[in-house]
């Protein structure tokens, strides 16, 4: 897809602010002077003294004499690049690439930005609307360069949008000024009774060249497209982007790791310097069948540490399908977070769970596999067994309260009770035997019961009473009766766990 | 003569062990386990701390006391401060039993993997990582060149590993330090008190690297392991001549 450019024109860029902040001058012709050579000039003037024949350039005293009423404001110097770099970046809503155009106007990289919002003529119409209703006089043009975008929007009378291909037959109707030329060449040309893009357009370059310099024919092969043109961006984007591209088409994972690493070290270097660490990061891989392969990675931690993050990509560049080859690498840092420095110079003493080597580790045991969980405990206040632990929202968390080792707790806790046959003497004691699984345990020592509630605000259901029983093979078990008995139907004994 | 003859022997007795990975910790009260009369099993007479143990566990019982067991080591390799983490495909471990053995359980890491290929994988990262106290694996099967990379791993960073293995369909040859089994024993109590006593496991070192094989009676206490006297031991050892006769 060839690119797409669009040139804003704001046609009473300062004026249209002053009349924001003044809404009183709205009615008013006014203009915007500022001393040269010790006269007062006109800066700019309002569409309504525009239309009473006062253009920029005239003194105001000129001016004064032929429109009396006229209002006279102080200009303020470079108020018009300020504007236009704030409206540059609100208009970074359409699209990351925005340049500044001097001394009125924006320029829009829009390569495969328009179809998001549907099309290139609603794009358009969205963008003058909003400018036109925060009140700005604006016009706008979209064409293959930014040459032909500029000249549409400022001298264009037909249609905004200028197709693919169109370049010439737009510029055709045109006058020379479209083309950014100095004034000395413009009137040289007006003597000379060129008065359109297309009188001259045909003409042999050398003759042109001779009478107008190479200023005019470099401007006009920029707007046709047969010469780049360069626009400087308002702001980089995406901020932490590196791009490889390969010289020869890249097949071996020998040949992805080498530029993986060298992307990495270029990445990580910035985020150092700039006190950084990412947290996810996506390695994008263009094919020359024009496919995209990607594979990305997380990090526990901000991290800006080449090896770590080169581990972690590493275990997944087996899933990268070269097919015939890859030309292009891009590393994006879509997450990026302050890492702390001072944390940093520690990690290499500490140990245990602040240690920097767990975390990498653990990062790349969850890298690898996807059902991969990484769990930790903290105690909690229930008794209820399966709630005495809850799971610790990060490595450094500490527990709020000290574990507790006041009752007997298993060593191994079935996740779900299974269900037991108990043949108990009388009622609250200890059985004498429990079958489970076909097996019939005789209980030579219990201890118990320990009666545990359920909480009533969280579910509802039976008190579970939990003996901690032997039996003549030294085997340790956790048993429990749910609910009392003496009610009519006869208790459920389950075995939830295996003591050491 | 023949104690020059013994010291020869000795020496290369030290150089074999030093050849096969052991290196003889600088400080020998730091390495006790207060494993009693079990240490000296090993060989240097100190459980190897940078080796692959593997404990057999033939039914649930056994993985209970397995973990009992390996809850009194961890309470001596996480003095201090170590983190531990413990990697299985779903383990049933209860944290909170870790306090009864000493344990800190917030020092637990669990990771849990989808499948045993996975979870060799993971231990051996794990065993590779420098800055653990020790590694624990629930597994079912491991081979010989499995317990291999294991123990290169370990020989290298110096982490403890021990592997769990509930019930194996088949026990080959490993390369690990040591195998083990731990099964329960009734406790004992006082005459004529109610309850279940402190936990008690015969404790049997099937398999030991350069060192002797055996069977002891170990109990746990609060204050660590406790080896049970000696009668207990002696009826063991006669047993298994019995059995062998």
């Amino acid at each position: 897809m060839g690119k797409r450019f669009a040139s804003i024109w704001f046609r009473h860029l300062t004026t249209d602010w002053v009349t924001l902040r003044k809404p009183q001058l709205r009615e008013l012709p006014f203009v915007l002077a500022a001393p040269v050579h010790g006269r007062m000039v006109v800066m700019a003037a309002n569409a309504l003294a525009e239309s009473q024949g006062i253009s920029a350039g005239m003194v105001v005293a000129d001016a004064k004499a032929f429109l009396p009423g006229l209002e006279v404001i102080d200009d303020r110097p470079r108020l018009a690049g300020k504007l236009l770099r704030a409206l540059g970046l609100w208009c970074i809503r359409y699209t990351p690439v925005i340049a500044v155009d001097p001394p009125d106007g924006l320029i829009l990289d829009i390569s495969g930005c328009a179809h998001l919002w549907g099309g290139e003529r609603i794009y358009l119409k969205e963008i003058v609307t909003r400018l036109r209703s925060k009140g700005y006089d604006v016009r706008m043009a979209i064409a293959p360069t930014i040459g032909t975008a500029w000249a549409v929007a400022r001298y264009g009378k037909a249609t905004p949008i200028v197709e693919s291909g169109g370049e010439g037959g737009a510029l055709v109707y045109l006058p020379p000024a479209a083309l950014k030329l100095e004034p000395d060449v413009l009137e040289r040309m007006h003597k000379l009774g060129m008065r359109t893009v297309g009188s001259f357009m045909e003409m042999p370059r050398s003759a042109l060249r001779r009478r107008f310099g190479d200023q005019l024919l470099m401007r006009l092969r920029q707007a046709l497209g047969k010469e780049e043109e360069h626009v400087v961006p308002l702001r980089p984007v995406p901020p932490y982007v590196e791009r490889l591209p390969c010289l020869d088409p890249i097949r071996t994972a020998t040949g992805i790791e080498i530029a993986l690493e060298r992307l990495l070290e270029t990445l990580c270097r910035r985020l150092a310097g700039e006190g950084k660490g990412l947290r996810t990061a996506v390695l994008k891989c263009y094919r020359i069948d024009g496919k995209l392969v990607q594979i990305a990675i997380a990090t526990s931690r901000a991290t800006a540490n080449v090896t770590h993050i080169f581990k972690l990509f590493a275990l997944k560049i087996a899933q990268i399908e070269p097919a015939l080859g890859i030309e292009l690498f891009v590393l994006e840092a879509p997450k990026v977070e302050d890492a702390d420095a001072v944390q940093e110079a520690l990690w290499d003493s500490a140990s245990g769970l602040e240690a920097a080597e767990l975390a990498e580790l653990l990062d790349r045991l969850t890298g690898k596999s996807r059902g991969c969980t990484v769990r930790r405990y903290l105690p909690d206040e229930h008794h209820w067994p399966e709630r005495s632990i809850r799971l610790a929202a990060s490595l450094s968390e500490k527990p709020t309260i000290p574990w507790s080792k006041a009752r007997p707790r298993p060593t191994r806790l079935l996740p779900r009770p299974e269900p037991i046959e108990v043949t108990a003497p009388i009622p609250d004691y200890p059985p004498m035997l429990f079958r489970h699984k076909g097996e019939v345990h005789p209980i030579k020592k219990a201890e118990g019961p320990e009666r545990i509630e359920r909480e009533w605000w969280m579910d509802k259901g039976e008190h579970r009473d939990y003996y901690y029983v032997e039996d003549e093979k030294g085997q340790r078990y956790w048993i429990f009766r749910s609910g009392h008995y003496g009610d009519d139907h006869p208790r459920q004994w389950f075995l939830h766990g295996f003591f050491a | 003569m023949m104690d020059s003859k013994r010291e020869i022997v000795s020496r290369l007795k030290q150089d074999i062990l030093r050849l096969q990975g052991f290196i003889a910790s600088e400080s020998h009260v730091a390495s006790n386990m207060g494993l009693g009369p079990v240490e000296d099993a090993f060989p240097n007479g100190t459980f190897p701390r940078g080796g692959v143990h593997e404990f057999i566990s033939e039914s649930r019982e056994e993985g209970a006391t397995t973990c009992g067991f390996i809850g009194g080591l961890l309470s001596h390799l996480m003095k201090t401060g170590g983190v531990c983490l413990w990697i299985g495909t779903s383990s049933t471990f209860f944290p909170l039993a870790a306090k009864v053995f000493g344990v800190e359980p917030d020092r637990i890491i669990f990771v849990d993997m989808p499948r045993e290929r996975e979870v060799l994988w993971a231990v051996e990262e794990a065993l590779k990582c420098r800055g653990l106290a020790a590694v624990v694996a629930e597994l079912q099967e491991m081979d010989f060149v499995q317990s291999r990379r294991l123990q290169l791993a370990v020989e290298k960073s110096r982490v403890t590993g021990l592997v769990i293995r509930n019930n194996p369909r088949s026990i080959g040859s490993t390369a690990c330090v040591a195998r083990w089994q731990i099964k329960p024993l009734p406790s004992v109590l006082e005459e004529g008190l109610p309850g279940v006593g402190h936990p008690r496991w015969e404790v049997e070192l099937l398999k030991v690297r350069n060192g002797n094989a055996g069977r002891w009676q170990l109990g746990w206490s609060e204050s660590g392991f406790v080896p049970v006297p000696k009668p207990a031991q002696m009826d063991g050892r006669s047993a298994e001549r019995i059995k062998m006769g």
